[in-house]
């Protein structure tokens, strides 16, 4: 393999993990921006969507499906779990997070940080043999065979390829939603003024529902795509995904979906390269990776796009 | 009839049904009830990331102490305290100090994990008590310290990574590796082991690669591996990395043969991939349970037990180790101090074979057994179809510059 098919093939990799990083970011950037409050259960809200997509596909037998049957199935599986995760961290909004939310920072953080505990302890006590680490079913290599294109060493699986198209039409749905809808408009109203926001008549408390619920279904869609990249889940995958799917808010500027999508892709791509191209880089990655998360909150901590703010005293 | 007089019967009836239900209880109640009962600890993961390996060695454990209560020829009743040490160093410091207060406990078994195994050898020196590790292979463990309280069933990573060298080299004649192995003290063993048995025969590394316990992407260290062009990528970790390894070296298209240590010898590295453990190599410490001396008779007995979980990699192990504790007490009796110094001196057989502690507390019989993933189980090496030469290895179709077609055959 030359240095240039090296390099690709780490960028092609870098990619397929941006795309899962800002999926979940998106969500933390979501929360903070119309309620304030960071929500440290949302990497295991991440965790919930992998899961319940499993269940989904043994549920309806879609192994056994085939033809144009097997892609409904497919659709219906994103969709099913995007919209059962969405009504979870909704529920989850409302019993601990809103009402949590106007107190001191410190209370949404532990609240959040043992709501994520508790979910996660859950599928670990009740899901059979929750302990265990579980095969998540190849289905896309069933729709499109064990194929890659390959180019001077370089593979670029089909299925992979797909997971990243997928994920790249998820996040211009959601650009088009958060700018062309009225919808979008009026949850950027209350994330940059909420009590403005409700003076004009904005209805904070289902804004506040509706952002919760999206959130929670991209991550619910970003497990899924993990779970069909790793061919395995495990409950205890959504600790390191918040912790980075945070960080990679914080570097694009938390309260900026499309910040926290380049936080996403910035993020992954620290990690890949930093694993290839530093000696011993394997094992210093997240190091170098959190090291410039660092670096973002000592001499940018607005992030990339985030808006300084003032506060007058 | 006087106040007195009433009262006198009453004493008297009272005083007769208290002797006859005395000599009824004597007569009737079985011998064991007389009997002492004395606590053996038992510590294992039995939840987390390793819960099958410990509930494995939980129920191989139990096993033998019914088994020894069952008998009938021991002069004490013996009673399971188990502890969950989760695979996780600081939660098995707690519960061996945990284990360790408990005056009624005489001794333990203990760890699978090498890493909890190492931190609480201190623990359980400080408190004098004999713990026999029955699954972590650190060398250090034993070899160590001159801890007496320390003795080991199991063999180290020092006879598999030997072994493991020999079979790769050798026996079938690679020259190139890469090494993964995860940044604990039990990958790092297994690296340290493994390049020093490599080295021996003249050969260095292609590349050697840390990885967090916690990662889940590898993409990029096989993409690097991919570029060097080994025969075999070893890695030197447990199951939970070993299965994403692995899958993401078959999609990488690395056309290499991988090659594991004991850490992977599980159940669910072959259920997870299915077909992507297909030709994964790996090695464990003793011959295979039907080759054991006592194996068949304790596989028997293990399923007519009826536990959920298999007995998995180590329950052998851990079914030694609670005979050896148990014979121990029946020596010496129940006291820390005595057992310590008796279970040093074990010199046994049991279902594993021969068993003797050298002067570190380490059994020197090391038997090591290589293993195949065949069609989603755990085959010997010298019992597959891979060596009968009836299906290709896929590091020999690689080394000739073919395609390996995966003969996997769902089980």
């Amino acid at each position: 393999m030359s240095s240039f098919a090296i390099f690709t093939q780490i960028i092609f990799n870098g990619l397929m993990l941006g795309i899962q990083y800002s999926l979940i970011a998106v969500g933390f950037s979501l929360f903070f921006g119309v309620l304030d409050v960071i929500n440290f259960a949302h990497g295991d809200i991440f965790m919930l969507g992998a899961y319940a997509s499993l269940v989904l596909i043994n549920l309806f037998g879609v192994l056994s499906a085939s033809g144009s049957s097997y892609i409904f199935f497919l659709i219906m599986i994103l969709l099913l779990s995007a919209i059962i995760v969405g009504t979870l961290g909704v529920s989850f909004e409302r019993i601990v997070v809103k009402p949590v939310s106007k107190g001191p920072p410190l209370m949404s953080l532990v609240a959040t940080l043992g709501l994520g505990i508790a979910i996660r302890e859950a599928v670990r006590l009740f899901y059979p043999r929750g302990s265990e680490t579980k095969r998540f079913p190849e289905i896309l290599s069933k729709l499109l065979g064990n194929k890659s294109l390959e180019f001077g060493g370089v593979i670029l699986r089909y299925d992979n390829l797909l997971i990243i198209g997928i994920g790249m039409v998820i996040i211009l749905l959601l650009a088009f939603f958060i700018n062309r809808t009225k919808m979008g408009v009026t949850i950027r109203a209350v994330a940059q003024d909420g009590e403005a926001a409700e003076m004009m008549g904005v209805n904070k408390n289902l804004i506040v529902d509706v952002t919760f619920f999206l959130g929670s279904a991209l991550a619910a869609i970003a497990g899924l795509m993990n779970g069909i990249y790793y061919n395995s889940i495990i409950f205890g995958m959504g600790g390191m995904a918040g912790v980075i799917g945070f960080s990679a808010a914080v570097m694009g500027g938390l309260g900026n979906v499309y910040g926290a999508i380049i936080g996403g892709f910035l993020f992954a791509m620290t990690e890949s390269l930093s694993a290839a191209f530093i000696p011993k880089g394997s094992e210093f990655m997240d190091v170098v990776a959190f090291g410039v998360v660092i670096l973002f909150l000592v001499f940018r901590p607005h992030g990339i796009l985030g808006e300084k703010t003032y506060e007058r005293v | 009839m006087s106040k007195n007089r009433k009262l006198g019967i009453l004493i008297l009836v009272l005083v007769m049904l208290v002797s006859a239900a005395t000599v009824f209880n004597y007569g009737c109640k079985p011998k064991e009830a007389e009997k002492i009962t004395v606590k053996i600890g038992f510590i294992g993961p039995l939840t987390g990331n390793n819960a099958k390996m410990g509930l494995g060695g939980l129920n191989s454990f139990t096993l033998a102490v019914n088994q020894q209560n069952k008998s009938g020829k021991n002069k004490y009743n013996y009673e399971i305290v188990s502890f969950d040490d989760e695979g996780v160093p600081q939660k098995g410091v707690e519960v061996a100090t945990k284990a360790c207060s408990d005056p009624d406990i005489v001794a333990c078994a203990s760890h699978y994990n090498s890493m909890v195994a190492i931190t609480t050898v201190d623990v359980f020196h400080k408190f004098g008590v004999s713990s026999t590790v029955w699954g972590a292979v650190l060398p250090d463990i034993t070899y160590g310290n001159d801890y007496k309280e320390i003795c080991r069933v199991n063999g180290t990573q020092v006879e598999q990574n030997e072994y493991n060298a020999h079979l790769m080299v050798d026996e079938l004649g690679f020259k190139k590796f890469c090494i993964i192995h995860d940044t604990t003290d039990y990958g790092r063993g297994h690296l340290k082991y493994f390049t020093e048995a490599l080295k021996k025969r003249g050969i260095e590394p292609m590349s050697i690669d840390g990885v967090s316990i916690e990662q889940k992407d590898f993409t990029t260290i096989l993409t690097k591996i991919k570029a060097l062009g080994p025969e075999v990528v070893y890695f030197g970790g447990l199951t939970q990395s070993g299965v994403l390894i692995k899958s993401q070296f078959d999609k990488l298209g690395v056309k290499a043969q991988f090659l594991g240590t004991s850490g992977i010898k599980s159940d669910d590295f072959n259920s997870t991939l299915a077909e992507h453990a297909e030709g994964t190599i790996c090695m464990l410490d003793g011959a295979p349970i039907e080759k054991m001396p006592g194996g068949p008779e304790f596989k028997k007995a293990y399923e007519e037990a009826g536990f959920k979980e298999s007995y998995e990699a180590y329950g052998p192990f851990a079914y030694c180790a609670a005979n050896i504790i148990i014979k121990a007490v029946e020596k010496v009796g129940p006291d820390r101090a005595k057992l310590i110094e008796e279970i040093n001196k074990t010199d046994t057989t049991d279902i594993i074979g021969t068993i003797h502690f050298n002067e570190y507390g380490q059994n020197d019989i090391p038997l090591v057994t290589a293993y195949i993933s065949q069609d989603g189980q755990w085959i010997p090496w010298d019992d597959s179809l891979y060596k009968k030469g009836e299906r290709v290895l896929p590091g020999f179709a690689y080394r000739e510059g073919k395609e390996w077609i995966n003969p996997y055959k769902a089980p």
